[in-house]
């Protein structure tokens, strides 16, 4: 499908790679590993395939119109796609992130002509979500905000691109699903399309050991608000995964496979190994919702910071 | 010498909700023992055994401690110490 002649960016969005894991698979010969590389999506996260079908939903029913503004909170990857989408679909976008995000997702996103407002960034994420529902209710009529936390077409996106493509991939071998929660609309639905497969597949979910954390992009449940579309019960297994543990996983990725993820990938694939070793037999499937240059800290005398 | 210490979300069951406590101290390192002995379990969300752990981003004022002296950076009365966060989904 990548080779594809297409009419708009848009339409570039999933039919994504995946690529089996030699180097861990040594220490689990029975089981094989593979990590689908959501990276490979135009805005370079798989945070383009539920922007792309929020915005293409909310345009075929007349909730997104050319004279409102597209507003969200999002920790940057789904603002880079809402932005990407909005330049090429001709709507305008306005993103409210903590003040701390990364330098590159602000020089991205303001790239495609978005404009962004800062919450605080003692708050983090929850602070983002309180900040934009603010000024949406300051000014209903103004916005389109699509809430990706409460938002259907967001695990939507996932049950038909994502799960569908794992079963064309490896419809046939897979045992195991893995991935992290950060809205869960990753995990929501591909779990909700993977259990329609004729044979059992066993989805868990990775979240961060613990409430203060650096796996950018996942959430622990338990200290944050909990979004609307997370349904605790689909999830057959909670995984907690160390912030150690998945920064080193992202290092070996890229010293042993070529792969430069960010860090919620190297706990994915931490959570994909632990659970490789326990079924000793099987075949268990994980995503890199990104890559690690997005994480790239600024040098000393590059950065400047407002706060 | 009395410095402020900004507490983000996640850490504030360890500090009864509080956003900001005030503790003693020189340095970071003393500040960090300071409010590991006012609220216990605090010093080990931020440092390990090599120091302060590699997620942890700690800014004496408006400079990461990273680009100052790390762990002796020094502080004075008045000065803020912010724990930041990561970033979460979404
Ligand atoms: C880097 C990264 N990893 C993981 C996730 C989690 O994906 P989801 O929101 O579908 O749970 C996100 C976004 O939320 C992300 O930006």
């Amino acid at each position: 499908m990548r080779h594809r002649r297409i009419e708009s960016i848009v339409d570039a969005v999933g039919h994504t790679p995946m690529v089996r894991l030699r180097s861990l698979e040594r220490e689990t010969p029975e089981v094989e590993i593979y990590l689908k590389l959501e990276y490979a999506n135009p805005g370079g996260s798989v945070k383009d395939r539920p922007a792309r079908q929020m915005m293409l939903d909310a345009i075929a029913d007349g909730r997104l119109t050319k004279d409102r503004v597209l507003i969200d909170s999002t920790s940057g990857n789904t603002g880079v796609a809402y932005s990407l989408f909005g330049a090429a679909l001709g709507y305008r976008v306005q993103l409210v992130m903590p003040e701390n995000v990364s330098q590159a997702r602000k020089d991205i996103t303001r790239a495609f002509g978005t404009e962004l407002v800062f919450s605080d960034p003692m708050e983090g994420s929850d602070g983002a979500i309180r900040h934009c529902k603010a000024l949406v209710e300051a000014e209903p009529s103004h916005y389109f905000y699509p809430d990706q936390y409460s938002n259907a077409s967001n695990p939507k996106a996932h049950f038909l691109g994502t799960g569908a493509e794992i079963l064309e991939q490896v419809g046939d071998r897979i045992t195991h699903f893995v991935t992290g929660l950060g809205t869960s609309g990753t995990m929501m639905g591909t779990t909700r399309r993977l259990k329609q497969h004729s044979r059992p597949i066993t989805c868990v979910a990775v979240e961060p050991a613990q409430p203060f954390h650096g796996l950018e992009g996942l959430k622990h449940m338990g200290s944050s608000i909990v979004p609307p579309i997370f349904d605790p019960a689909l999830p057959d297994e909670l995984l907690p995964v160390e912030t150690e543990d998945g920064w080193d996983m992202s290092d070996r990725l890229a010293a042993d496979e070529g792969l430069h993820v960010g860090h919620s990938t190297g706990a994915n694939v931490f959570g994909a190994l632990t659970l490789a070793r326990r079924i000793g037999r099987g075949c268990v499937v994980t995503l890199a919702p990104d890559r690690g240059d997005r994480y790239f800290a600024p040098l000393r005398w590059e950065k400047h910071y407002e706060w | 010498m009395s410095i402020t210490v900004r507490i983000p979300t996640p850490l504030r069951t360890l500090t009864e909700g509080e956003d900001e406590v005030s503790v003693e101290g020189g340095n970071v390192a003393q500040v960090i023992d300071a409010l590991e002995a006012a609220h216990p379990g605090l010093k080990d969300r931020l440092v390990d055994d090599k120091g302060v752990r590699r997620f942890v981003n700690l800014y004496a004022n408006d400079e990461d401690i990273r680009f100052l002296d790390g762990l002796e950076t020094p502080l004075a009365d008045g000065d803020t110490l912010s724990i930041i966060p990561a970033i979460a989904g979404g």
